[in-house]
């Protein structure tokens, strides 16, 4: 009985002491530890069988626990990307990030850009080894927009006719504009040209389900043993809170081309104990990176930290229905004030970009508009701000007093802190700090009565400004900073309308240009997303989006001495 | 005698889980901000279609009435956030989980807690009564969070001895990190019981009769005295049972194990409305329960407690 209890002393003290070291620790595996074969690929292109482990079993974290598999109804990232190896839509991503043909061969679009012909792959079988055909296609895209189906992202696919209406229950799922013309050819009709409709179709609300599967289990299908899925994988288990087990689809069109056997997804919503699973050599891929152990990570782990450029922005908000921020000169003026290096190099610290835009780079043909100051020294651009906040009427005789709103959480507060210093240190404006559980917040963001500055992130599904641009749309639910200007609204409604590809993006780029110039919004930095990955796991790529399909993964052989991960 | 008053005090927890699945639908509702509330705000026509999909677009009173008329047939609901899920399947999943985990915590609390306890009381104020009060005390103190991540650095990626995470499908290597973890704060707490109760049970007048007689000193420890310096560890054990059979939310997502604990905190969060629900519902049954045990066994060590 003593010697468990001092047994349990003694073990928490090394541990103490060995959570506190900064420096490399001799026991853990160091890069040069993984001995690795050369990478050389066969005439096809693939990778030569003779650098592949013998066991092709690929572990991943997953953040959260995916809220279900039905692609037509989850909207969290973790569940898209499982059903993204579960299922694969007319259109795919390749592991770059950029569009591949996915279930439709090919596809043309009509003159007007209101009329898109896919054609369909004769070869794309389902799990079960039933053909997807056209009527598959039909049946998925009317259940998505059947109101009944409770699908939390169906507006995605309001860019096709009559989608709205159907959403709303003003017309039957039968009206949607999606046409069969034969087993292997899909018509859909837009409402308005939509150069970027091959982006929205690799959404998970435009994946495909397997009608009489479906149909037969109800509420049940998407689980193993009743799933049929048309994807690379099939879902061999599904344990809540454990893991997800996917294996090999041997009825997939492309199914030579994969490599992975199976794919393990774990829950990780505490990122030090995926850490922890990482370095036991329990996950060959995590979901996130502990911001708390950047120098950790930095000095043992080095290598295998992988920073993801993403498509998403961090940023503050003003609710400019309230005075002050009402004035453009005291919005421009409090964003200015702030130094978004010093938040990016000493806080986030992951690599995250500075910014002063709202859309991300990224976009293929557009680029972000820079306001003025972009180029401006951080100096110059806190002389501008003072100059500008004394012309709005504050000074040290009426100082401005207020109020910075987040959800609670220790990066979000650090960040908070560091602005209300910044503006106290540049302007005098003296900042209050409140914090809010999530969905609080929310509430409170949206109902913009009380709020005066807070903090809101946007993260883009696929690559298209529109995504960004119209969240500050007047009619917009999601508006919270109540950004109203008609020109604004034309804009964008004139970017709609545009089937160039070009042409609209210039159209969306004096939109943005327009948003950033009373700065109701403060840009901070575009996210990124780091996450470790061991070594031998090769064959995917960042891309924009921070989607990795398993598809295109596998597993380098392991030559080094180390020990085999334990399982 | 026995089985009329376990009967009676079951039915009379009947109005008092009512009650509590009043107060807690109730509160749960004020809360604001709503299940399918997101970063990412749905448009109001999709935030109509699920409203009707679960009848939250039904006035209070009337999802309440419904509400209760479901659980009486057993039917906790669907869940709003795992939405290919039953909030039964999510508890029928979750809990033989917790259960065993937490069973097993128990169990090693309380066999060693009292052992130490005991065994600290009988050596009282010598330094193996320090030593051990010491170790217990710390015990206490250092959070879970903190225990959990240290045991792991130190067994699974240092020795490699232990797996990290994982339930393994309740594998005995999967197990033995999370229950220590989740049984020492416990442990620590029942020997500090102990030791407390039991130093004034050997001061008391039947301990030195015993002595007198000459009885040996295993005998006036183990049968005599521990019988009546237990009852506040009884007492103690009845809500404690409650809590670790339901799981620990840190414990949980620490091991990433599948049990219960986490659906209560994160149901909340996420105002998954009927999975809160239906765990405030498991707790409330599971504390009437062990309270009831509690009150019987000390009916059976304590003779001077009658049923009534």
């Amino acid at each position: 009985m003593r010697p468990l209890c001092l047994a349990a002393l003694a073990l928490l003290l090394p541990g103490l002491l060995a959570g506190c070291r900064q420096h490399t620790d001799d026991d853990l595996p160091a890069p040069a530890r993984w001995q690795l074969p050369e990478v050389v690929y066969t005439e096809e292109g693939r990778p030569d069988p003779s650098i592949l482990a013998p066991v092709q079993v690929l572990h991943r974290g997953n953040g959260t626990q995916p809220e279900g598999l039905d692609p037509h109804i989850t909207e969290g990232v973790p569940s898209s990307t499982v059903q993204r190896d579960l299922f694969e839509g007319l259109v795919a991503r390749a592991a770059d990030g950029s569009l591949i043909p996915g279930g439709a061969e090919r596809w043309e679009t009509s003159e007007d850009g209101l009329t898109w012909t896919f054609h369909l792959r004769a070869a794309a079988r389902w799990s079960n080894g039933d053909p997807v055909t056209a009527e598959d296609w039909l049946y998925s895209f009317r259940r998505v927009v059947d109101p009944a189906t409770g699908s939390r992202f169906s507006i995605l696919l309001n860019p096709i006719l009559n989608a709205e209406d159907i959403i709303a229950g003003r017309r039957p799922p039968e009206d949607l504009g999606v046409q069969v013309i034969d087993p292997l050819t899909l018509r859909l009709t837009l409402k308005a040209p939509n150069p970027l409709l091959p982006e929205v179709l690799t959404h998970n609300v435009a994946l495909p389900v397997h009608r009489a599967t479906v149909e037969a289990h109800g509420d049940r299908w998407a689980r193993p043993g009743a799933m049929v899925s048309n994807g690379p994988f099939k879902l061999a288990e599904l344990a809540m809170q454990s893991h997800i087990r996917l294996v090999r689809n041997p009825y997939f069109w492309d199914n030579d081309n994969v490599i992975l056997d199976e794919v393990f997804f774990y829950p990780t919503e505490d990122l030090v104990a995926e850490l922890m699973r990482y370095r036991a050599g329990e996950l060959d891929w995590t979901n996130q990176v502990p911001a708390t152990q950047f120098d950790w990570i930095k000095a043992n782990l080095a290598d295998e930290l992988e920073v993801n450029d993403w498509f998403g922005t961090y940023y503050f908000g003003f609710n400019t229905t309230r005075p002050p921020f009402d004035d453009p000169r005291v919005t421009k003026a409090l964003s200015l004030a702030i130094d978004r290096e010093i938040i990016t190099d000493r806080i986030t610290r992951f690599g995250q970009r500075p910014t002063f835009a709202f859309t991300p780079p990224g976009v293929p043909g557009y680029e972000p508009p820079q306001p003025e100051w972009a180029h401006w020294t951080q100096a110059e651009r806190e002389d501008h701000a003072r100059a500008l906040l004394r012309e709005a009427g504050f000074g040290p005789d009426n100082p401005l007093r207020v109020e910075i709103r987040y959800n609670t959480h220790e990066d979000h507060r650090r960040i908070s802190l560091a602005i209300a210093a910044m503006w106290y240190q540049t302007l005098g404006v003296s900042a209050s700090l409140i914090n809010e559980e999530f969905r609080v917040f929310l509430n409170t963001r949206r109902m913009r009565a009380v709020t005066e500055v807070f903090r809101a992130g946007w993260i883009g599904n696929y690559l298209d400004p529109m995504y960004f641009l119209e969240l500050f749309h007047s009619t917009n639910p999601q508006n919270d900073i109540g950004f109203f200007n008609a020109e604004y609204d034309a804009l964008l409604a004139r970017a709609a309308r545009t089937a160039d590809r070009e042409e609209r993006m210039a159209l969306l780029q004096e939109a943005e240009r327009l948003l950033l110039k009373t700065q109701p919004i403060m840009p901070l930095y575009t996210y990124v997303a780091p996450r470790l990955v061991k070594p031998y796991v090769r064959g995917w790529q960042p891309n924009m989006l921070d989607q990795h399909p398993s598809r295109w993964m596998y597993l380098l052989r392991r030559d080094s001495p180390s020990p085999e991960p334990r399982r | 005698m026995l089985p009329r008053y376990i009967l009676k005090r079951l039915l009379g927890a009947v109005p008092t889980l009512l009650i509590l699945i009043t107060i807690a639908f109730f509160m749960i509702r004020i809360a604001p901000g709503g299940p399918f509330d997101e970063d990412k705000a749905l448009p109001p026509e999709i935030l109509a279609n699920l409203e009707a999909k679960y009848d939250l677009d039904q006035p209070l009173v009337v999802q309440y009435l419904r509400y209760l008329g479901s659980v009486l047939r057993g039917d906790l609901g669907p869940s709003f956030q795992y939405t290919d899920f039953t909030v039964n399947e999510l508890i029928a999943e979750g809990f033989p989980v917790s259960l065993q985990l937490g069973g097993t915590a128990l169990l090693l609390a309380l066999v060693f807690g009292v052992a130490i306890g005991t065994i600290a009381a009988w050596r009282q104020n010598t330094r193996l009564d320090y030593a051990l009060m010491g170790s217990a005390m710390t015990g206490i103190a250092i959070p879970n969070f903190v225990l959990a991540p240290l045991l792991i650095l130190v067994f699974a990626v240092y020795l490699g001895w232990l797996p990290a995470g994982g339930w393994g499908g309740g594998a005995a290597g999967n197990m033995v990190l999370p229950v220590i973890a989740l049984a020492l704060p416990y442990m620590a707490y029942v020997a500090r019981l102990t030791r407390g109760s039991m130093v004034e049970t050997l001061r008391s007048d039947f301990v030195r009769t015993a002595r007198a007689k000459g009885l040996p000193e295993w005998k006036i420890l183990c049968k005599h005295s521990l019988k009546v310096g237990l009852l506040p560890v009884v007492s103690y054990l009845g809500p404690a049972a409650a809590a670790i059979l339901t799981g620990s939310v840190v414990i949980e997502q620490i091991f990433g194990l599948p049990g219960m604990g986490r659906y209560f905190v994160q149901g909340a969060l996420n105002r998954d409305y009927t999975l809160v629900m239906g765990v405030v519902i498991v707790i409330g049954v599971l504390i009437v329960v062990f309270n009831l045990i509690v009150d019987v066994i000390y009916a059976l060590i304590d003779p001077r407690i009658r049923y009534e």
